[in-house]
């Protein structure tokens, strides 16, 4: 397997965590709604692009399992928090996918490969977009997850 | 000429038409109590409705010491002295025998009557107790559309550098918030860049979810006007409901719900299909063309038809319509705003106009409309989710010029994130988080989504509720201290309606008991806590409604909103005004944008922006990077699903929405009885096919529900599209025997009892016209009728088949024409 197939591989296995997270977060906060309906939304995408990912050759078989440990303490008591954690987990996926879509990008620019550049280039700026949910979404509520504690 | 008028029968009143480019004529509405006469009126005092966003002058009449009636303002340029019902009738309410005459504090779980100073000590005591426990994060303000200029001001002084919090917003959220963001995201600031006055030069006029008629009523008798005279206007109107604008249209759409931006994305398709581009505009005011015109390239009619649910033959004569127009003159409203995608629906309106470069020319304008009507000055005092100015949270420039203004430190103002959006206050509040909540002029424990959550979230003992209101409404009867506030005809102050106009209202008559106008309420707090600048003097240094007009005017100098041009004598006998209104532009501004784009450059845009699916924010580099020039952005999207879709236990969709005789949660209006007569109580309105299909016929009991909870009301048999239902907001509880909400006996009325809890994520407003519904027969209708008027949208199919809505002689209306 060269370099390219094994990128492909690698992050076609990042958009399905990363859509299965989303999809995961969506439920876990069902409660903070546009956390729950965006997230929706932006799962679509990372499905989309496996799927895309699927089709350009990075296999079929089952890349999508989760093996890395969740990380969230489960948090009932304030789920604030926890929605926190969350966010933080899903723009550390975010990213990383991003920097496989940039490694993509270059490869095909190297190879001169015009199919593999345009899927990066059409999919990678939804990746960033997704990046800049996540971190809008912790910019704007970390303020008062963190700093003001909720009444018992 | 005089003539008499049924003004419930006939809301829009007799027509006085007029041809395209000549003035409106003049007609003043006139109604006064019974047994009063033109003469025996002591005082005419200046005013302008606070009950729509349309803000029609008027005067109010005063016989010994009391409101007898209103007159319009013949001088106006926004209503040349018409009055619609709202304006002609809801004035009574003033005078209601349930006002609110003391403050109530809460013992034992009881409301009980109690001293102005027991009231305020006690929200000063909880204040500060809250400040040194958990801080400023832990108060909100939830303030109104209704209260004045003024008052919204000052609680934006005291909540963002006396209290220091992020939270303060407005019930604007609900009705306006995505008017503001498409008109930030197209043109990088607030502000409407038309005029009411395009309706007289405009040669087609496209109403998106905007049913003019009944939520503006005395703009619909302009147009109406210009329907009888030379050259009128071709109408397209989208809307799913038979508006009295689709049955005067050329051509009307009604879409299935949660798909604008499939219908604009394909109507915005075939205009560039058809070159019916203005290129020199594009070139000379535009970035983003190309991005639009790829992402509409395969959003042909064929494929927006069936998304929508409308032969793609209408979809190209609407198309037809927009391309070909010489003046385009395009409104929006609810239709939009509270549907699913509504900034990028929005936004493809003003994308509509930029690519045809119908923008600043007289008839060639754009009305991103408000719902409330003091809802612009939520906006630009910063009482919602921006900061006073129009000013850029994100802009450290803005802010220091900011605190400046306010001689405090710039680390005083929280800039950190923007301010919080009141759903998400609500939130913190369910969370813990906050713990204070004061809301003015507002009743979210009717006109918010999911009540019986809202409801719950109130009801908590760990948030101190404040409600600062006229009556004891649904969310008073949750409060920990009521404070009774004065109201329009009662107290001085501007307001600026949805086109700009600045309009002063002068006191006419005292308020009842002990009631005070809200800018006394909250300067009476700002002593209470010592709010201090950076210097130790007052962080409030005005006391009446005049000084704090003048501190605006110094806040507002040099910003898009510029008052510095307008004083109360200039304002006082003349007519409205529209801003900005400075040196250079004495008398205000007709339209914005005549040459070009004004406040979009990166230093001056009151946003960097948002992603338009996603809301998430763009920063100062990657704006700068895309706009350097400061042009009109033109920004494409997607169309995507609505969230809740109908399936086999919820088969209908569900819309929500105003109707002509009712105003928010019907305070004022279930307590004008020619307004209250006219629509008393929910109805439910569904479509002939849908009523047959389910053996369900004329005046039937119905239970409407949703996951979220039902309502019961008497079926309307009318002309609306297949497969949706409509419920007319606010019905609430405070004139049912359950009080603050349903119970054993008093089943659901409020339409929030189903709506579900969703919002654009870009603006932040709910949505109330996408949920899934399911429809039940409770009772046949035994000879009852659904108590929806016949004069308007939920008119029935069946002519005849109930009476005609009428209001009587208690109802007569002299109209006065040249």
């Amino acid at each position: 397997m060269n370099g390219i197939d094994l990128t492909l591989r690698t992050l076609r296995g990042g958009e399905c965590r990363l859509a299965a997270e989303l999809l995961a977060a969506a439920d876990r906060h069902r409660a903070d709604h546009e956390v729950r309906h965006v997230a929706t939304d932006l799962a679509h995408w990372s499905q989309e692009h496996a799927r895309r990912l699927a089709e350009a050759g990075a296999g079929q078989e089952q890349a999508g399992e989760d093996t890395r440990a969740p990380g969230l303490a489960p948090d009932e008591d304030n789920p604030g928090l926890l929605l926190l954690r969350d966010l933080s987990a899903l723009h550390l996926a975010a990213v990383e996918n991003s920097l496989h879509w940039e490694m993509l990008a270059q490869a095909a620019q190297a190879t001169r490969d015009e199919a593999l550049l345009a899927l990066a280039s059409e999919c990678h700026p939804r990746t960033l977009r997704q990046m800049r949910w996540t971190n809008t979404m912790i910019k704007n509520i970390a303020p008062q997850v963190l700093a003001v504690s909720p009444a018992g | 000429m005089d003539a008499s008028v049924d003004r419930i029968a006939r809301p829009w009143g007799s027509r006085t038409p007029y041809d395209r480019h000549e003035p409106w004529p003049s007609r003043v509405d006139t109604f006064l109590a019974d047994g009063i006469d033109a003469d025996s009126v002591t005082d005419w005092v200046q005013a302008a409705s606070i009950l729509h966003s349309d803000g029609d002058a008027m005067d109010i009449a005063v016989v010994d010491g009391r409101i007898a009636g209103v007159r319009g303002r013949a001088v106006d340029r926004v209503n040349r002295g018409r009055l619609g019902p709202k304006d002609l009738f809801g004035w009574q309410a003033n005078a209601s025998s349930d006002r609110l005459t003391r403050p109530l504090i809460r013992r034992d779980g009881r409301l009980v009557e109690c001293s102005w100073d027991t009231a305020m000590e006690r929200i000063a005591d909880r204040s500060r107790e809250l400040l040194a426990e958990s801080g400023p994060g832990s108060l909100g303000f939830y303030t109104s559309g209704q209260l004045y200029l003024e008052e919204y001001y000052t609680l934006a002084v005291l909540a963002r550098a006396g209290i220091g919090t992020n939270h303060l917003d407005g019930n604007t959220r609900l009705c306006t918030a995505t008017a503001a963001e498409a008109l930030k995201e197209s043109f990088g600031c607030d502000g409407q860049p038309g005029s009411y006055d395009d309706v007289d030069h405009a040669d087609t006029i496209a109403l998106f979810g905007h049913n003019i008629a009944e939520t503006q009523p005395v703009q619909w008798m302009r147009i109406l006007d210009r329907l009888a005279g030379g050259d009128p206007p071709r109408l397209l109107c989208v809307d799913p409901r038979p508006t009295r604008v689709a049955r005067e249209a050329a051509v009307h759409l009604a879409p299935r719900g949660g798909t604008n931006v499939a219908l604009l994305n394909a109507l915005l398709h075939e205009i560039i299909r058809t070159d019916r581009v203005d290129h020199d505009y594009l070139a000379a005011h535009t970035v983003g063309f190309d991005e639009l015109a790829s992402e509409v390239a395969e959003c042909t009619p064929a494929w927006a038809a069936g998304i929508c649910d409308v032969p793609a033959a209408r979809i190209e004569e609407a198309a037809e319509l927009l391309g070909t127009a010489d003046r385009l003159l395009s409104t929006v409203l609810q239709g939009v705003y509270q549907s699913h995608q509504a900034t990028a629906a929005a936004v493809q309106i003003n994308n509509l106009h930029l690519i045809r470069g119908m923008l600043g020319r007289p008839g060639a304008g754009v009305l991103q409309m408000n719902g409330q009507p003091t809802a612009q000055n939520t906006r630009e005092c910063g009482a919602n989710g921006d900061l006073p100015g129009f000013r850029n949270w994100q802009n450290d420039d803005h802010v220091a010029d900011l605190a400046r203004v306010w001689n405090v430190e710039p680390e005083t103002i929280p800039h950190f994130a923007p301010p919080t959006h009141a759903l998400q206050m609500f939130r913190y509040a369910e969370q813990g988080s906050i713990r204070m909540l004061w809301i003015s002029g507002t009743n979210p424990a009717v006109s918010l989504p999911e009540l019986a959550r809202v409801r719950a979230i109130l009801g908590q003992d760990r948030l101190f509720v404040v409600a600062q209101d006229l009556f004891l409404t649904e969310t008073a009867q949750l409060a920990d201290v009521v404070l009774p506030a004065a109201t329009w005809g009662e107290k001085t102050g501007t307001f600026t309606n949805a086109d700009r106009t600045v309009h002063l209202a002068d006191k006419a008559v005292e308020p009842p008991g002990e009631a005070r106008p809200d800018l006394a309420i909250f300067l009476d707090y700002a002593a209470r806590m010592d709010f201090r600048d950076k210097a130790g003097g007052p962080l409030v240094t005005w006391h009446d409604p005049e000084s704090a007009f003048e501190a605006w005017k110094r806040c507002s100098a040099g910003r898009p909103c510029d008052y510095t041009g307008l004083t109360y004598a200039k304002l006082r006998g003349g007519s409205g005004i529209q801003w900005p209104c400075d040196d250079g532009a004495p008398d205000g501004t007709d339209r914005l944008y005549t040459d070009g784009i004004s406040w979009a450059r990166p230093d001056d845009c009151e946003t960097y922006g948002k992603d338009l699916r996603t809301g998430a924010a763009t920063d100062a580099d990657e704006y700068r990077a895309s706009n350097p020039e400061g042009k009109a952005m033109i920004k494409a999207a997607a169309y995507l699903p609505p969230h809740e879709e109908p399936d086999d236990r919820y088969p209908f969709q569900l819309t929500t929405g105003r109707t002509l005789y009712h105003f928010h949660t019907r305070t004022k209006t279930g307590r004008a009885p020619q307004l209250n007569d006219a629509a008393p109580d929910v109805w439910v309105e569904v479509s002939a096919a849908d009523a047959g299909a389910l053996g369900l016929d004329e005046g039937d009991l119905v239970e409407v529900s949703t996951p979220r909870g039902s309502l019961r009301g008497r079926l309307r048999v009318t002309g609306i599209r297949t497969g949706l239902l409509f419920v007319p907001f606010h019905y609430g509880y405070w004139d049912t025997k359950a009080g603050s909400g349903p119970d054993g006996e008093v089943p659901g009325r409020a339409a929030n009892e189903t709506t579900v809890t969703d919002w654009d994520p870009v603006s932040k407003q709910p949505l109330f016209k996408t949920a899934a519904a399911a429809l039940h027969l409770v009772e046949r209708a035994h000879g009852e009728i659904a108590p929806a008027p016949t004069t308007t949208a939920s008119a029935p199919t069946r002519h005849g088949s109930v009476p005609d809505t009428a209001g009587g002689p208690s109802a007569h209306v002299t109209e006065d024409t040249e």
